[in-house]
């Protein structure tokens, strides 16, 4: 017990430090390291908070390919910024108040959280899956879901409406590099194949398989395999829609049941492998796509760093 | 519970930063570090009993990839702002 608090106490010192570092510093390719590193220190919560699946997420999604926008978007030219005008202590009592507030809130919360965990394992078995979060993400609360894969394409189309990319493919000449990527990524897709599959009975999922295969589009981008888009061809787009047109399809109610996105408990297994098989083909082309579209790298991109 | 209090206080700290002009890097940065705050705020209150409880951990599984598709968009926006008006911060 000593030995857990311990270490939950120094994840969240670091935590705290490194987001610190991230926000309070000046040098702006620093900030963007500090805030990896704050990343993965967030993955390492998750897992002390039981929540795998969210580890996932976070390692491959939020240090990884937030990380790789990041690092994209400071490595172009621009100026440095201005530093934050003298009001900007101003801030410190509201920050303060925030805090206060937050502290003090759990203080008349009930001792134990609400019915929903015996909830969801009751409806378990009529789910077609054996892992809960599966189960609450494509299941029970589909819709959610359904309206996040609408959000993230209209994200990619306002990426792509602002920006234009101008990066060609270019062989990148680090022969380490080079074949790194071409080891990794057969693994990555397999391991993406994999996540996919295990997604039904152990942490995993359509979510995690997409950001795996994003992640492989990233690396192949920086050995300069893949191109920046500008303007993506018609089987790219093609692809794209065939995530949520394929949930839509099976969302819309059919002829014995008047509910929207209702899986009959005899199918649901197969529907639910369909549904996120097609997304883990369109996210992975939109979280690609996000960083595709805004690659801008270094001019003289010869791989030496 | 220790968690969802290290939530709070990285939820502060974000949107202190995110409220003060300055360069607009740092308050992507500053808007990143909120989400996952209130994401720690969410998920560490729901579990302060012990019990894993999958609900709270769907939502936050869809609120990383929503908060990656905002970065992408705001990271698009600032290059183009950039580019019509290179000397505005």
């Amino acid at each position: 017990m000593n030995a857990d608090l311990a270490f939950d106490g120094v994840l969240a010192a670091g935590l705290l430090w490194s987001a610190a570092a991230a926000l309070l510093g000046h040098d702006r390719h620093r900030a963007v390291i500090h805030f990896i590193v704050f990343g993965l220190l967030m993955t390492l919560a998750w897992v002390r908070l039981s929540a795998p699946d969210i580890a996932l997420a976070e390692a491959a999604i939020g240090a990884g390919l937030t990380g790789a926008l990041l690092l994209d978007a400071v490595g172009g030219a621009g100026a440095a910024g201005s530093g934050a005008p003298a009001s900007r202590w101003l801030v410190l009592p509201l920050a303060g108040a925030i805090l206060a507030l937050l502290a003090a809130l759990p203080a008349g919360l009930p001792p134990a959280a609400t019915a929903l965990p015996a909830a969801v394992a009751a409806a378990l078995p009529d789910s077609g899956v054996t892992h809960a979060v599966t189960a609450v993400l494509l299941n029970f609360r589909a819709y959610d879901t359904l309206l996040e894969v609408a959000v993230l394409l209209a994200a990619l189309l306002g990426v792509l409406a602002a920006v234009r990319c101008e990066q060609r493919a270019r062989l990148s000449a680090a022969p380490v590099l080079q074949a790194t990527a071409r080891v990794l990524v057969p693994l990555m897709i397999l391991t993406a194949g994999y996540l996919l599959w295990a997604g039904a009975h152990r942490p995993g999922g359509a979510f995690q398989a997409a950001a795996v295969l994003a992640a492989a589009a990233v690396l192949l981008a920086l050995v300069g395999m893949l191109e920046g888009w500008s303007h993506p061809p018609l089987r790219v787009r093609f692809a794209l829609v065939v995530g949520p047109w394929v949930f839509l399809c099976v969302a819309l109610p059919r002829a014995e049941q008047a509910v929207l996105l209702y899986l009959p408990p005899a199918s649901a297994g197969g529907l639910i492998l369909l549904i996120e098989s097609a997304l883990t083909l369109s996210l992975g082309l939109a979280l690609a796509g996000l960083f595709l579209a805004l690659l801008r790298g270094t001019p003289g991109a010869g791989g030496a760093r | 519970m220790l968690y969802a209090f290290t939530g709070g206080a990285l939820f502060a700290l974000g949107l202190a930063a995110t409220v003060v002009p300055g360069p607009s890097l740092r308050r992507v940065l500053a808007f990143n570090v909120m989400g996952s705050g209130a994401f720690l705020v969410f998920v560490g209150l729901a579990q302060r009993g012990g019990t894993p409880d999958p609900v709270p951990q769907a939502m936050v599984l869809t609120g990383i990839v929503v908060a990656v598709a905002a970065t992408a968009l705001a990271l698009a926006l600032l290059r183009r702002l950039e580019r019509n008006a290179p000397s505005a911060p």
